[in-house]
């Protein structure tokens, strides 16, 4: 059954966009080297022009984030520091409307997922670490747990301003600075929030945001200036990073790639289980590291669920970003779509069973319509590797050690995904799944309270809640915990 | 007259002694090394010791293989079960104080009274551990206040197949106080010796073996740290490091190694010790831990 709607498009009009924007460098826009365009994946068309931070601009945000740690924001106190934090949060969820039609506009995400899930847990994020900044004392680290200085943030673009907001506000909230290098494609919302950090009157340099590529990402990785780096990205960069840090002996987090198994018992609800594997999946185009791109399903519910699940993508509406009742929207990038179109062939031509849903793709702009691969087999480059694409390979057992062994066969574990109605079978499973986030009977659950990491190749540290916090501060030597 | 021999006949004057070999520990049991090699050791005098086995790359990945192996079933023991079986330790310790006493004066000289610390620092250090098996959960874990339906906690974990390089320095307490921590969450180890004072290591692996730990979650390795450390710092099927015994390697080892350790993303493990006596904290057993945070809804 397929229901007929209306366009339902956001405005626009309540973004402003500049043609040309500058470096956040000590408090204000300042201009770079050179400069490189900004699209739309769903139009194509040319959003702005954004600087690109070679090595000496790069070395001008370091000095101006050293001087702002030196001289106000390490000095200040806590309870000082978490106002100015209160005061973003608060600035986010005023601006939330623009910002959510900004982030879909530049990133390509369904408004409804930019309004409802990013920005508001953006400001969340904001709201929660500001909490802390006076409270570090109390959180486990010992009585005087220190910020460790200078931060270098390099962040992905499938969440552009929400990962901006796990990584500056714990680094604020701990007193440390922070130069942001957001992704070469998604570099507004993150430039919208540079005005923000204005609006606040944060201090000069305490926030920097130095946009460009990945050669821009490496010289603040190599700057010797820097202190500690948090990573959010792929897994082979993360390699590089984790090498590069080795030497440094710069302080090093990494939140990379996943490849999460959603498991499926014969007794979960069907229907229920139905929603989670095509949030897991489908939910922001399946550009979502922790996305629930396996799928295990008991033997004896296989026909059940897949046809469920088949009829389910039939419903999802593919299309413009800006429409309300957009549920997938456009592939963030032509490299991106490239990557997926090349994993799908692999998957076709290892003899793998490709179902896509039949909805239209617009002419313009990149695209990917809902897929599901069944007769994968564990050896099947669409069960190890990660496509970060709506596409979903699907895998049968029959035994709950089976549906263990199969979900822990991965370098991956970053996340896993539970359905059933047995509690005794839920928690039996969650202590062997070997990955830092397991949701039962729900996927892709985010909150500022809730530590979120990746064991194995996933990466390491937390981010959210106490245990995130020890990224940002130095707590060696701490006698107690 | 040997270092050894000189021991042996101030213990029992008119007998000939019965001498040690000096073994390897893999998956609970004590193989001499594959490649047939061995080294001398010897003690604070320079004189003959014993000749350790010198352990290869094959015996690394054998080590690893059994520490794999018993993984799921130490990480999966109850707490109170790990605590108990690491007490045990202590205890069997305890009664072997005079020998590990006369084994690390041998090796690195000092008086009898010095030894004797040494000795009980390392008792005491694994009674300490034995304690935070049970107790790491609620320190390190908790229930989280998200923003909706939801039951959410997390919990600590053992990260897996951690390599320990133990200090060079510290024959007992230093090995002690980097294999305990790794082990008291649920992690199985491979850990080498330190390369000139390996003999008490090997003794105390015969106090693993005979205190209910089960086999494969102790695996000790004799031999040159330079050889050995790069295959554990690369195996695939280890997840982590601790860099103890190479921090003050010659050149640039430890960096190397912490190098060759990102190819899986190990975590490394890099908290430099100047006094071995002094009370740890938490921050060696934590480098070992992950985090798992569970979400269920709440409904009726």
């Amino acid at each position: 059954m397929r229901f007929e709607y209306s366009p339902a498009p956001e405005s626009r009009a309540i973004v402003t966009l500049r043609d040309s924007y500058g470096l956040f460098i000590g408090g204000s826009f300042v201009p770079g080297s050179s400069v490189f365009k900004t699209i739309s994946p769903a139009s194509e068309e040319v959003l702005a022009e954004v600087t690109h931070a070679g090595p000496e601009d790069v070395d001008r945000a370091v000095a101006a984030a050293r001087q702002a740690y030196e001289r106000t924001w390490s000095a200040m106190p806590g309870r000082e520091r978490g106002k100015y934090l209160f005061r973003i949060a608060r600035l986010i969820q005023e601006r939330s409307r623009e910002l959510a039609v900004l982030e879909t506009i530049d990133n390509g995400k369904p408004i409804r997922e930019s309004r409802d899930v990013d920005v508001p847990l953006a400001a969340a994020h904001f709201f929660y670490h500001a909490g802390w900044a006076d409270k570090l004392g109390y959180a486990g680290f010992g009585p005087s747990p220190r910020p460790l200085g200078v931060v270098g943030q390099v962040i992905p673009w499938n969440f552009p301003l929400l990962m901006l907001a796990w990584k500056v506000a714990p680094a604020l909230a701990c007193g440390n600075t922070v130069v942001l290098k957001p992704a070469e494609t998604t570099p507004l919302t993150a430039l919208l929030f540079a005005e923000i950090c204005q609006q606040a009157d944060l201090p000069p340099g305490v926030v920097n945001i130095v946009t460009g590529d990945g050669a821009t990402g490496q010289a603040l990785v190599a700057h010797p200036g820097i202190d500690k780096i948090a990573f959010t990205g792929s897994t082979e960069v993360g390699k590089e990073i984790a090498r590069a840090c080795a030497v440094s002996g710069k302080r090093l987090t990494l939140e990379l790639g996943g490849k999460a198994a959603n498991v499926v018992f014969d007794d979960a609800p069907v229907d229920q289980a139905v929603e989670g594997i095509v949030n897991g999946i489908f939910f922001n185009q399946g550009h979502v590291c922790c996305a629930g791109s396996r799928l295990l399903v008991q033997e004896s519910v296989y026909d059940e669920v897949l046809a469920a699940l088949r009829r389910r993508m039939g419903t999802l509406r593919l299309g413009d970003p800006l429409d309300k009742n957009t549920d997938v929207g456009a592939i963030n990038s032509r490299a991106q779509l490239d990557k997926i179109s090349e994993l799908v062939s692999s998957g076709e031509a290892e003899g793998a069973s490709r179902w896509s849903a039949p909805c239209p793709l617009p002419d313009r702009g990149f695209w990917f319509a809902p897929t599901v691969f069944t007769e994968v087999s564990q050896a099947h480059r669409i069960a190890r590797e990660e496509i970060f694409g709506p596409v979903l390979s699907v895998l049968t057992f029959r035994t709950p050690a089976e549906a263990v062994e199969k979900a822990n066969n991965t370098p991956y574990g970053l996340s896993a995904g539970v359905w059933t109605e047995k509690g005794s079978l839920i928690l039996w499973m969650a202590s062997r799944l070997r990955a830092g986030v397991v949701w039962a009977n729900t996927f892709n659950r985010f909150d500022p309270s809730s530590p979120f990491g990746g064991y194995k190749e996933s990466g390491f540290g937390r981010e959210g809640g106490r245990h995130g916090l020890e990224a940002y501060l130095d707590v060696t030597g701490s006698a107690d915990v | 007259m040997s270092e050894a021999a000189e021991v042996s006949v101030a213990a029992q004057a008119g007998r000939i002694a019965v001498r040690k070999t000096y073994k390897l520990y893999i998956g609970g049991a004590f193989p001499r090394s594959e490649s047939g090699r061995s080294f001398e050791v010897t003690g604070a005098g320079g004189g003959f010791l014993a000749n350790a086995a010198l352990a290869s790359r094959k015996d690394a990945r054998d080590a690893v293989v059994a520490a794999r192996k018993a993984f799921p079933g130490w990480s999966g023991a109850t707490a109170y079960n790990r605590g108990q079986v690491l007490y045990r330790v202590a205890e069997v310790l305890e009664g072997r104080r005079a020998q590990f006493a006369d084994e690390v004066r041998l090796a690195v000289g000092g008086s009898h009274k010095s030894a004797f610390a040494e000795v009980d620092a390392a008792v005491d250090r694994w009674v300490w551990y034995a304690g935070w098996s049970d107790k790491l959960a609620q320190v390190r874990g908790g229930a989280n206040p998200v923003a909706g339906p939801y039951f959410n906690f997390s919990l600590p974990e053992p990260t897996g197949v951690v390599a320990v390089l133990a200090p060079q320095d510290s024959p007992l307490l230093g090995l002690v106080s980097v294999l305990a921590p790794a082990i008291v969450s649920g992690n199985t180890v491979v850990v080498v010796a330190s390369e000139k004072y390996p003999l008490p290591a090997v003794t105390l692996a015969e106090v693993l073996a005979t205190s209910d730990v089960p086999g494969g979650v102790v695996n000790l390795l004799t031999g040159r740290v330079a050889e050995i450390a790069p295959w554990l710092a690369s195996h695939m099927d280890v997840n982590a490091i601790d860099l103890a015994g190479a921090l003050d390697a010659p050149g640039a080892l430890a960096d190397d190694l912490a190098v060759a350790a990102a190819e899986n993303l190990k975590r490394v493990v890099r908290l430099p010790v100047s006094d071995w006596t002094a009370e740890p904290g938490l921050d060696r057993m934590i480098a070992t831990l992950e985090t798992k945070t569970v979400w269920h809804p709440l409904g009726v």
